[in-house]
């Protein structure tokens, strides 16, 4: 027995040696040259603080990270919203009926991030599906502005992220122990109460997963608001973008430790509380 | 539920469904339109969009262009991905949480950090503007959905059936390639299939890698989506979205046939 361990555990350590390609890979293509150009922002001829400094002054920064943080809170609260019925009624259907329903949802989650948004612009604009049949039933006298407006933004971003807090709420809510929710309502609580005081807490390690996957995506979204927003909803990738094109390395460095830091705190907070690998639960 | 909060409740989910799929299906009969500007419904049936992409080499080479690119990605980051998930899934080693932090990382760092940093270091060896430039950074934003297919089918393998294999003589190696592969080979197809689409779809990197040079599909569209939303870019949307959902569902039926290879015990 001890024998056959110590086989095993040799092969485990000679199947570790698997791993290594992918990692020096990574190493090399990926972490240094995101990690040499992060380090443009701390450091010029020595280790600086200057360029952080510069940026706390930047006027523009702090009201593109104000609009950031708004339109990233909008949509995370929109899609919970709308995701939490639909994995709600996912849950209770049979097993098949969920499958091809589950495959209604994942279809648009992997539909190029362009196509939607294209498919947004045609809806929303000026002389829009949307515009054309509201003045076209008389509703409206005249078309209205919907494109490059924050709603536009809204709209297009919780359509591409709703499947992210779709799928791991429905996660949850499939292996939950529903006996639970019965065995309140046997005791006499009304649907509301069993909803409040049972099933939402059961269900929250879902909620908060799909909170965070939708939040941490909605900060970096970068085709959405620069297809269908205005010019006051610039988001901080897009001023990171701008700041690279006018090859502004310490700055767009600088701002995109902002920006990874946070998505790193929002992360970490939720890996706390609940473990990394509930992230990818139900995802993908 | 009572009756008529059921028909609300059911109601509303309708809708929801109605958001999700809409806006994509919207697109399909608009791209046979026989109008020259986006009125729907479309005034009649004409393929006239299409023959614009198919005759326009900047539409056809950023499509084989894409492919092409795509083919790479799935080739390279199938090879290094599959190894890794056996180091990560079966091998002990000091820092594995790190490596499987580093491994995961490209799907949750924003698109955009990731996007500059290649464009920062491969500048610098001239490689902006050739393919090469995207295989390499795509193979980085592709792998994590190998390495997760791959792990997820290497849990569900039942360790004693590769201890049998060696105890009866079979070497380590033999046992990988006639009890192991067949048993993840669905995990490692649908972990492919997500790392063309990944590549196939991505935008970011390519705006910053392709130059004018490595014009992809995606990065064509940009273009054109900024210039002009013409029924061009619906044809080209009616095609992505037949191929994305043909490949999403084999994808799919590779993952639930690894389910159903499933042959350790579910541990909770």
């Amino acid at each position: 027995m001890r024998e056959r361990n110590a086989v095993i555990s040799r092969m485990a350590n000679r199947q570790s040696l698997l791993a290594a390609p992918l990692i020096l890979y990574l190493l090399v293509f990926y972490a240094y040259p995101v990690l040499s150009m992060l380090q443009r922002g701390i450091y010029k001829d020595g280790w600086t603080l200057s360029v952080f400094g510069a940026l706390l002054q930047n006027a523009t920064f702090w009201k593109v990270m104000q609009i950031t943080g708004t339109i990233s809170l909008i949509v995370t609260v929109c899609s919970l919203l709308l995701a939490y019925p639909v994995a709600f009624f996912l849950s209770r259907r049979s097993k098949a009926t969920a499958n091809l329903l589950v495959i209604l949802v994942l279809i648009p989650f992997w539909t190029s991030i362009l196509v939607r948004t294209y498919a947004w612009m045609v809806l929303l604009g000026r002389r829009g599906i949307i515009n054309d049949s509201l003045t076209g039933i008389g509703l409206l006298a005249h078309p209205v502005q919907l494109l490059n407006t924050r709603f536009a933004v809204c709209v297009a971003m919780v359509h591409v992220l709703l499947p992210f807090m779709i799928l791991p709420i429905y996660a949850t809510l499939k292996s939950l122990d529903w006996r639970l929710v019965r065995a309140a309502e046997g005791l006499g609580a009304r649907p509301f109460a069993a909803f409040w005081q049972v099933l939402l807490p059961l269900s929250l390690p879902g909620i908060s997963a799909g909170c965070v996957l939708v939040f941490t995506l909605s900060i970096g979204f970068y085709i959405t608001p620069a297809l269908v927003g205005g010019p006051s909803d610039v988001m901080i990738s897009i001023l990171i973008g701008n700041e690279v094109n006018i090859l502004d390395w310490p700055q767009a460095a600088a701002m995109s430790l902002v920006l990874l830091a946070i998505v790193l705190v929002v992360f970490a907070g939720f890996t706390r509380l609940l473990g990394v690998e509930k992230i990818f639960q139900g995802q993908r | 539920m009572a009756y008529p909060w059921r028909i609300l409740f059911y109601g509303f989910v309708t809708l929801i469904f109605f958001y999700l799929l809409f806006p994509i299906l919207v697109v399909i009969p608009l791209s046979f339109s026989s109008g020259k500007y986006l009125t729907f419904p479309p005034p009649g049936f004409s393929l006239q969009w299409y023959g614009n992409f198919f005759s326009r080499t900047a539409w056809t080479g950023a499509a084989w262009l894409s492919i092409w690119v795509g083919c790479a990605v799935t080739a390279l980051s199938t090879l290094l991905g599959t190894p890794a998930a056996i180091g990560l899934v079966r091998g002990n080693f000091a820092g594995k949480k790190l490596a499987n932090a580093l491994i995961l990382s490209p799907v949750i760092a924003p698109g955009i950090i990731v996007a500059i940093g290649f464009y920062f270091a491969y500048a610098k060896y001239g490689l902006v503007g050739h393919p090469i430039a995207l295989v390499l950074g795509h193979t980085a934003l592709a792998v994590p959905f190998v390495v997760i297919n791959v792990s997820s089918a290497l849990y569900g393998v039942d360790r004693r059936l590769e201890y049998a294999a060696l105890n009866l003589g079979a070497s380590p190696w033999a046992t990988f390639w006639q009890v192991t592969l067949p048993l993840i080979r669905p995990g490692i197809f649908a972990g492919a299939v997500f790392a063309f689409i990944t590549s196939f779809d991505e935008l970011l990197v390519a705006l910053f890698l392709s130059g004018s040079t490595a014009v992809t599909l995606p990065r064509r569209m940009w273009e054109q989506i900024r210039f002009d939303i013409d029924p061009t870019l619906a044809s080209v949307s009616t095609l992505l979205i037949t191929a994305t959902t043909c490949l999403m569902i084999s994808a799919e039926l590779f993952r639930r046939r690894s389910e159903r290879l499933r042959t350790a015990p579910i541990v909770e």
